[in-house]
């Protein structure tokens, strides 16, 4: 009997929540990692670790790591961090598993791996070779690298969402990089410069199943997909009630499949447009949407959700869940047509990942 | 935020064969180190030292006290004498050295 777990990354520490299948009862543990801030937790369906990322006011950035589904933790930060006399790292941000190795997104933007599961950790020095960083600006979350897709088949692949840097693709192991963004607008430049090739606010970023190069972007500015990799996005917001929005999720098995959060608008507050809370799926990659609201709070919903707070896990159907800035785990057993909340009260939501193993 | 940073006699330090205090940790620090003491005596002619010779025994602790400028960590407070020390503040045997969690956080 599978086990389904939800980690999720707070303000003050990780909570995971636990059940079989059916993904009807609960249990909720946490917090875990000291109650440090906690960007994004994610799971290994191999192993069953859980790795936590964060930064601590006091005592700066570190990946938790725990191999007994969350009973006990430790953590390290050994190599995460730059050279003597650069911007010391204030959080890690962004967690991916890709091909043995493990990767660490950072702030001031960067990117780490470990071949150890987390042990130890060497700088991806060519990213921040790349010599459009000192033109690098930071979005209102700072200047972070919140988004890592390796590529389905190639360890040597892997792409970076950067805000507001754009997206960054390596296909040499990150020796060598180039910004994927054709066809991403920056509504924020001026009226002339609104395609740059770099300098947009990537929001977040979802590969699509199946082993092809389909990416899913939710931009600061706009809603988009890509066939071939990041080389040229289209717009797919055509349908949406917003622009605006920071999470995407993938279907589990279906790259014509996603999940959205869009927000009312980047200058209207960011939270649930009128004020009624919805996911938004298509079926059919984005040429049309469908709101979600059954089960979700229709009235007085002035919450907003973060860039890595939706997710959904492997069952069938897949399950979808995600956490609000206000501290609720909403959660969908059917794919997005009916929710519950599973967690209310919780700190500040940043991130919501699944964990599903075979108990 | 900051007291006032100063030096304490770096010339008398350099030639003093051994010098030990003793560290006093925070409890934040303690919370996520649960082997380490409240209260220790080390060997050390420094804060950087100090701190190293804290990272010897706890592997990890160095990188939570300071940061890789190298400095102390901005909401850490290493205070010797009474004032806030920087890594290369020397130290005097036998004084107690406090590490402390500055005031931060939501």
């Amino acid at each position: 009997m599978a086990q389904v777990l939800v980690l999720v990354g707070t303000k003050k520490g990780t909570f995971i929540l636990r059940s079989d299948a059916a993904r009807r009862d609960w249990a909720l543990s946490g917090p875990f990692c000291a109650t440090w801030p906690i960007q994004h937790a994610i799971g290994d369906p191999e192993t069953g670790t859980i790795y936590a990322a964060g930064g601590d006011t006091w005592f700066g950035p570190a990946v938790w790591k725990s191999t007994d589904l969350g009973a006990t933790w430790t953590h390290s930060s050994e190599g995460l961090a730059y050279a003597e006399g650069e911007e010391p790292i204030k959080a890690v941000w962004s967690l991916a598993r890709g091909d043995g190795a493990l990767y660490a997104g950072v702030e001031p933007a960067g990117l780490f791996k470990s071949t150890d599961g987390g042990s130890t950790w060497s700088h991806v020095a060519g990213l921040r070779a790349h010599p459009s960083r000192p033109e690098w600006n930071p979005g209102g979350g700072g200047l972070i690298l919140h988004h890592i897709v390796p590529h389905p088949r190639d360890p040597a692949k892997l792409w970076v969402g950067i805000s507001a840097a754009g997206v960054f693709y390596t296909a040499d192991g990150g020796e060598t990089w180039e910004p994927r963004n054709r066809g991403t607008r920056a509504d924020y430049n001026p009226e002339d410069q609104r395609y740059p090739e770099f300098g947009q606010c990537v929001h977040s970023l979802a590969l699509a199943p199946g082993g092809a190069e389909r990416l899913y972007q939710q931009n600061h500015c706009g809603m988009y997909r890509s066939d071939d990799g990041g080389q040229q996005w289209t717009s797919i917001e055509a349908g949406l009630p917003s622009t605006f929005g920071f999470p995407s999720a993938a279907h589990p098995r279906d790259p014509e499949t996603l999940f959205l959060l869009p927000l009312n608008g980047d200058i209207l507050g960011r939270y649930m447009p009128d004020a009624k809370a919805a996911v938004w799926r298509t079926r059919d990659g984005g040429a049309s949407w469908t709101a979600l609201r059954r089960g979700l709070p229709q009235e007085h919903a002035y919450f907003g959700v973060l860039r890595q707070a939706l997710a959904t896990d492997r069952l069938e159907p897949s399950g979808v869940y995600f956490g609000t800035g206000g501290g609720t785990l909403f959660a969908s057993a059917d794919e997005g047509e009916s929710w519950q909340p599973l967690a209310q009260h919780l700190p500040q939501i940043s991130s919501v990942e699944t964990l599903v193993i075979d108990a | 935020m900051h007291g006032t940073e100063i030096d304490v006699d770096r010339s008398d330090a350099t030639s003093r064969a051994e010098t030990t205090v003793t560290v006093v940790l925070p409890r934040a620090l303690l919370a996520i180190f649960p082997d380490a003491p409240p209260e220790l005596r080390v060997e050390a002619r420094t804060v950087g030292e100090m701190i190293a010779e804290l990272d010897a025994r706890w592997p990890g602790m160095r990188d939570r006290l300071q940061d890789s400028t190298p400095a102390v960590r901005r909401h850490i407070n290493v205070f010797v004498d009474g004032r806030r020390a920087k890594l290369e503040t020397a130290l005097k045997d036998g004084l107690k050295v406090y590490v402390l969690t500055a005031i931060s956080g939501g």
